[in-house]
């Protein structure tokens, strides 16, 4: 099974993981991409505040961009209801739980911070559910 | 400006790594959760590549007493794991589910799949609005 798998996903990981490395170890900041992005809109911040979470977002599209062409078929048609839905989890959970993917389950399991071990243990868990239950409702699989 | 510029750096590692590891395809992160069903491991390799890289770097990283270009680590002012933190998890794991992205890839998808970002981009900030109330 493990040969089938993409090598991209491994590199991809490590890019990220260097990311996060760069931005602490120069920055002494936390690649959070909710924290980063709700700073951002929600608060009122100094100019160089303001202006290195600004450059994050910035180049997280200019490396995104880099590599489009996507491989990977587009999906269509799907629920707008969901996506709805997901915005609005996503945004009041990483807010409140202060931290999505990137913040607890990158860099705050690199840190080896026990908050942000527990939070991507329950945020895997309640994705997995959520993935099982929507796959008994013929949503997805 | 020095640290405008490695943030700028940093984030396009991160968008790069999103685009090339595939966690910006919805399908794939929902088949990567889809543990008891038609499940793709595929995942566990950005997630493991990234924490590997991390859980090396940051004891070299936090051996200095300050960062190179800034005067101390930002890092959480609490080590609490509250109610708070765990209603937040389940919260932001059931979205992820719902759809497929997590923040980064979400925003991200705003070039790659404009008719899906358009609509999951602004509920989730105005999701992270509503937190920020209930945060204040």
């Amino acid at each position: 099974m493990l040969e089938s798998l993409p090598i991209e996903a491994l590199y991809g990981g490590i890019l990220i993981g260097l990311s996060a490395a760069l931005l602490l170890a120069f920055n002494g900041r936390i690649a959070g991409i909710s924290g980063i992005l709700y700073n951002l809109l929600f608060n009122n911040l100094g100019s160089y505040d303001r202006s290195w979470r600004l450059a994050f977002l910035i180049g997280l599209f200019v490396g995104g961009y880099a590599l489009l062409p996507v491989e990977f078929e587009l999906r269509e048609g799907y629920s707008s209801v969901l996506l709805i839905l997901s915005g609005l989890a996503v945004g009041i959970g990483t807010r409140i739980g202060n931290g999505c993917t990137s913040g607890h389950g990158v860099c705050g399991i690199g840190l080896l911070a026990g908050r942000s071990i527990v939070a991507t243990i329950t945020f895997m868990s309640a994705g997995i559910i959520t993935v099982t239950i929507m796959r008994m409702f013929g949503i997805v699989g | 400006m020095n640290r405008v510029i490695i943030a700028l750096i940093s984030g396009i590692l991160f968008g790069a790594g999103l685009v090339l590891s595939e966690m910006v395809n919805p399908v794939k992160v929902q088949g990567f959760l889809d543990l008891f069903g038609n499940w793709d491991p595929s995942l566990v390799l950005v997630m493991g590549g990234a924490v590997a890289v991390t859980l090396v770097t940051s004891r070299f990283i936090l051996r200095r007493k300050t960062p190179i270009f800034a005067d101390r680590f930002y890092m959480a002012m609490t080590s609490n794991i509250d109610a708070r933190l765990i209603l937040g998890a389940v919260l932001f794991g059931t979205g992820w589910g719902l759809s497929g992205y997590c923040p980064g890839p979400g925003i991200v998808n705003a070039m790659i799949n404009p008719a899906e970002a358009i609509i999951f981009i602004p509920a989730l900030i105005i999701g992270g609005y509503i937190g920020q109330k209930f945060s204040a």
